[in-house]
This record gives structure tokens, C-alpha cells and sequence, in this order.
């Protein structure tokens, strides 16, 4: 059993309340249905129908975990989630297979890019993208206890790094500091691309660039404290997701800059997708998309040496 | 049951009827789809379903959802008459001041859950049948279609799964008024063989006018017995029942009539002379 599937089946336990429905997504939930009964519902590739009846149930007084396809999820039933999760604040859970770059070689129906985009536009819906398993297993507990909607980002890869900070949604983590007083570049981030973003690190360090790596965590709620802090204190901010640079992480800095207005603040540098990415086995992808470590290093540095030291930072 | 008699059934039915022509005017209403359902839901309220005003938060209480709900007027007409919601809210019928509009939301005591978008409450339905099976309670839950609803996909999903997981304590009822908005159902997406068409997907089917409270009644009692399957009910209606100038007409679904015109049509309700309409057909929303 995965930790997933521990996560579910100690909450089934714990509570009377919880209930597991899948669209015939079981890639991860292969072994805890039968330890499940009746609280495991497969309704068969019918995502509305599953958002629907998790509705029903949320409005009998149950919490309910959904499981599908990141794309499908959120695409082919948004408008379920919108008028059936959102508008009651209804306790269902969303939780969404490979999303972003993670469908790599499935091809652009499957590829749930702009997923953080439209979920997070239903109010009362929250959004959380986890890094590794252990930070997903961590939030979902909360989550779960907490019974409020969510659209989740699955990730059932093992963590890379320690989280020392405990989850609270809207609270970012700060994964790493190359300089505590100042630093020249800090990279937002979420999800998958938290892994990617830490191998960066040594090569920009190499060059004598200082490095903060921030975990967002939530992006809705968002951090807007740690967000402007960022803006405050670093030369370049780059936002870096595994999503289209509409509505995602870029568009909510750029919300939150515009919001607060600081006076001075970094230059912030989108790194992300601009259309479907070409379909293909992980690594090739993040190759493709300049995606991977390497090129990432590099486009950072190239920004911090014509647009910060040619002409100095936003004022 | 039968709790009430015909006549006092019938009685309160013409109230509502008169509810929903009154609803019908400053902004107007969807009249035809209302009156269509009105018995329907008199029926299912008076009769046939575990509840009332007092029992609206109780567990053990029946469900109906209203899935059409653009003929909220009926399911208000009825909490006016039963003692849901206080007549005289009916008055604020499209003001921002109090939650009576177009489609039902949950801040009107009895709404189970908000309609609007159509193809929703039978997947919502699904869910809140399973919780009270899983639970052990006696709860029925009652979801009201509309015939021109059937044309969403997402019907037949729920209907392929309702199936699946046999769903018996849910019963669809289809109002049968023949129309869709514009135009009669057969007209641009047939539904015939409807009975067919259910029975393969793997539910009990059962037929009743839709207007007639004895059939009504020993339709509903009969199928309270069948086990492993879903139901439903394919109710034969009329769209604008029981005012003769506006019935079976596609061109007053949605209806805007003057207050002079509501008058009208309310002593047309009562038998008296037929109204003379001259206000806009046809307003398509």
C-alpha cells in the first residue's frame, strides 16, 4: 500500500464520514479498495457524475476524496465543480493525476496546464500543489480534517528534500537560503518543479549568485506576505511552474504586486509553459520545454546579466 | 398514505397554479414549465414524501431536488401553500432583498440543493441516496427532470451509474410536457422511445399522467416495493396546465405577462373567461 492509500484508509478509520471515489483512475489506488468497503465508489470514467454524487454526500455531512486525472477533473467536470463544490462550499477534495509536465508522454489532452488557472477562479475552492509524497500525505491530512473544497496536484514521488516546516495552507516554505541578509535571485516555485528548482541552486551558486528557493505550497490561498517580502528583498524574482504563465503562479505574483504596489521590488522573471508541451518521457520533456535544470541556470543568469547589472533593479 | 383527499389535493394544486401566474409578471417567470409540474409536485409533497416544514433539517426525512429549476414557481407555490416559507414572500419574487429568483438555492427553507444548470441533481441525487443507504436510513430521494433536460449527457452518465451501483431509493421523475424552450422535444432531439430507452439502461420504468392524483399516487406506491434498481417515473403532463390560452404552446415557456394579463389568466385558472393576451411571446432566456 502506497502512502497514499495509507492516508485514505487511516482517515476511513479514524472517521465515519470519509468517503473515496474514483473515475476509474486506480493507477494509485490499486490495493486499499477492498481494506475500503463501501466507502470506495469507482463510477466508471464519469467525472461529472463523480463530482456530483461527492457533492450529495458533502451535503449529508461527509467528506469526500475524489480521484481522476488532473485534465479531467477539472476540465471535463468544471462546471460540476463549480456549481455543485463551489457554490455550496461543499467538502470534496479533488485530487488530480499527473498534472502539469507529469502526463509526459500522454500527448496534450492530458496535460492539465492550466488547471491552477481555473480552479482557482471558483471561489470557496482552494488549491494546493504539492512536492513529494510526504508533503502531499502532510496536506491532505490537514485538508481532510479541515473538510474545506480543494483541487490538489498529486505527486506520489518520494521527497528530495526534509520539510521542516509544517503545512498550513497559504504559509510558503522556504526550501533554501544561499545568504540570509540579501539575496540576488529567489525562485517561486510549487509542485514538481520544487525538485527541479533545488538542482538549479548549485549552478547558479557556482557563479556566485545567492539563491532563495520557495516552496508556495497553497496557491490558493496564496503566501502574499512571503510574496512581497520576496519582491522586497531579492534583485530578480522568478516564478518557475509546470503550468501556462496565464493564471498561474506569474499572473498571482503579478496580482499581488499590483495589489500591495511596494515601492521597490525585483524584476520578475516568468519561467513557464506558453502552450502544450511536446509529449514525451519526462526527462526529455523538461529538455524540450527548457524545462530541466540546466537551462533554467541559464536563462536566470542570462536575466540577471542584462537586465540587472546593465541596469539595475526596478526602482 | 392518501393522508389528504383528491379534492384538497386538487385545491391546493390551483393555488399554486395561481402562485406561479402571480410570479409570472415584473420580470416574469417560466409559466409553461411550472404549471407542468405543479400536480406532480403537490402530489409528492402532500402525499408522498417523509416531510414537512417542521422536518426539514430531520435526518430521517425524504429528498426531492429539483433539478429542472427553472420551475422553481411550482416548488414555492407549494412551501406557500404547505407552510414551508410565508406566502407573502412570493411578493419578493426577483428582489435583491430577499433569495426568491429564477432558479432554487438553499437559503429558501426545503431546497435541498441549488439548480440551475441543467443535468446536475441526478449525479447529486446518486450521492445523497448512496450516504442514506450506507447509513441505514429509510430516506427516498425524489429528482424531478425535465423532458428537454434529457438532451445532457451527463443524465445518461448518471443514469448508466445509478444503475451500476443500484441506486432503489432514488426515483427520477421525468416531467413529460412534450417541450423543450422553443420547441416540442420530438422536434429537435427526440426522446421516443423514452420508456425503452430507460428500461435498457437498466432502471424499473413506470408511466403516470402526471396530472392525475389517483394515478399518481397508486404509480408512486407501486414502485416503493421494487429493490436493485433505480426508478423512473415518466410523468405524461402538459406544459401551461390548466390555463387553457397558454397551454401546450412553445412560445409561452418563459412568460412576462402584465398584471392586467395575470388577472386574466387567473380567472381563466378559475373557469371563468378566457385571457386576452397581447404581451411579448416567446421571451427566450
Amino acid at each position: 500500500m502506497n502512502p497514499y492509500e495509507e492516508l485514505l484508509l487511516r482517515h476511513c478509520q479514524n472517521s465515519g464520514e470519509l468517503m473515496v471515489l474514483t473515475a476509474e483512475n486506480r493507477g494509485h489506488l490499486r490495493t486499499v479498495p477492498p481494506f475500503l468497503g463501501d466507502r470506495f465508489i469507482d463510477v466508471g470514467i464519469a467525472e461529472q457524475t463523480m463530482i456530483g454524487m461527492a457533492a450529495g454526500m458533502a451535503m449529508r455531512g461527509r467528506t469526500v476524496v475524489t480521484h481522476a486525472l488532473a485534465a479531467f477533473i477539472t476540465m471535463r467536470s468544471y462546471e460540476f465543480i463549480r456549481d455543485d463544490v463551489g457554490i455550496p462550499n461543499a467538502s470534496v477534495i479533488m485530487v488530480g493525476m499527473v498534472p502539469g509536465v507529469l502526463s509526459d508522454g500522454n500527448g496534450p489532452t492530458h496535460q492539465a496546464i492550466e488547471d491552477v488557472a481555473i480552479m482557482r477562479g471558483i471561489p470557496n475552492i482552494g488549491v494546493f500543489c504539492p512536492c513529494d509524497i510526504d508533503e502531499f500525505v502532510e496536506g491532505m491530512d490537514y485538508l481532510i480534517t479541515d473538510g474545506r473544497p480543494y483541487y490538489v496536484r498529486y505527486i506520489g514521488m518520494p521527497a528530495s528534500f526534509v520539510h521542516t516546516e509544517p503545512f498550513i495552507p497559504g504559509v510558503a516554505e522556504v526550501l533554501h537560503t544561499s545568504d540570509a541578509a540579501e539575496s540576488d535571485v529567489t525562485i517561486l516555485t510549487y509542485g514538481y518543479m520544487c525538485r527541479i528548482a533545488h538542482a538549479v541552486i548549485p549552478l547558479l551558486e557556482a557563479k556566485d549568485i545567492r539563491v532563495r528557493l520557495v516552496n508556495m505550497r497553497t496557491l490558493k490561498p496564496v503566501d502574499e506576505r512571503r510574496i512581497i517580502e520576496e519582491l522586497q528583498q531579492s534583485q530578480v524574482v522568478v516564478t518557475l511552474e509546470d503550468h501556462l504563465s496565464t493564471g498561474g503562479l506569474f499572473s498571482i505574483v503579478a496580482e499581488v504586486l499590483l495589489r500591495n504596489h511596494p515601492e521597490h521590488h525585483a524584476r520578475v522573471l516568468p519561467i513557464a509553459l506558453s502552450s502544450w508541451f511536446k509529449p514525451g518521457r519526462l526527462q526529455e520533456v523538461l529538455a524540450h520545454e527548457g524545462l530541466d535544470p540546466i537551462a533554467i541556470a541559464a536563462r536566470i543568469e542570462t536575466y540577471i546579466t542584462t537586465h540587472v547589472q546593465e541596469h539595475g533593479a526596478h526602482e | 398514505m392518501n393522508v389528504v383527499d383528491t379534492q384538497t389535493l386538487e385545491r391546493t394544486a390551483r393555488n399554486v397554479r395561481e402562485h406561479i401566474l402571480r410570479m409570472s409578471t415584473n420580470g416574469g417567470a417560466f409559466t409553461g414549465a411550472s404549471l407542468s409540474c405543479a400536480d406532480i409536485l403537490v402530489y409528492l409533497y402532500s402525499q408522498y414524501l417523509r416531510i414537512s416544514p417542521a422536518m426539514v433539517d430531520d435526518e430521517y426525512r425524504d429528498i426531492l431536488l429539483l433539478s429542472k429549476g427553472h420551475d422553481v414557481p411550482a416548488l414555492y407555490g407549494v412551501f406557500a401553500e404547505l407552510g414551508y416559507i410565508d406566502p407573502a414572500r412570493l411578493q419578493h419574487h426577483l428582489s435583491t432583498n430577499d433569495s426568491i429568483y429564477w432558479h432554487p438555492n438553499r437559503d429558501i427553507p426545503g431546497v435541498e440543493f441549488h439548480s440551475g444548470s441543467l443535468g446536475h441533481l441526478l449525479s447529486v441525487g446518486i450521492g445523497m441516496a448512496i450516504d442514506a443507504r450506507m447509513k441505514g436510513l429509510p430516506t427516498r430521494v425524489v429528482v424531478i427532470v425535465g423532458d428537454g433536460e434529457l438532451n445532457e449527457g451527463s443524465m445518461w452518465e448518471g443514469a448508466l451509474t445509478a444503475a451500476a451501483l443500484k441506486v432503489d431509493n432514488l426515483i427520477m421523475v421525468v416531467d413529460r410536457n412534450g417541450f423543450q424552450a422553443n420547441m416540442r422535444t420530438e422536434e429537435l432531439i427526440p426522446l421516443e422511445p423514452l420508456e425503452d430507452k430507460f428500461r435498457s439502461f437498466g432502471w424499473f420504468v413506470h408511466q403516470a399522467d402526471g396530472h392525475d392524483f389517483d394515478d399518481l399516487d397508486q404509480t408512486f406506491k407501486a414502485l416503493m416495493t421494487n429493490q436493485g434498481k433505480p426508478n423512473v417515473v415518466i410523468a405524461i403532463t402538459q406544459r401551461g396546465k390548466g390555463v387553457p390560452s397558454i397551454s401546450e404552446r412553445a412560445d409561452r415557456w418563459f412568460c412576462d405577462f402584465s398584471l392586467h394579463e395575470v388577472m386574466e389568466l387567473i380567472d381563466e385558472l378559475n373557469g371563468k373567461s378566457t385571457a386576452e393576451l397581447t404581451s411579448e411571446t416567446l421571451v427566450v432566456r
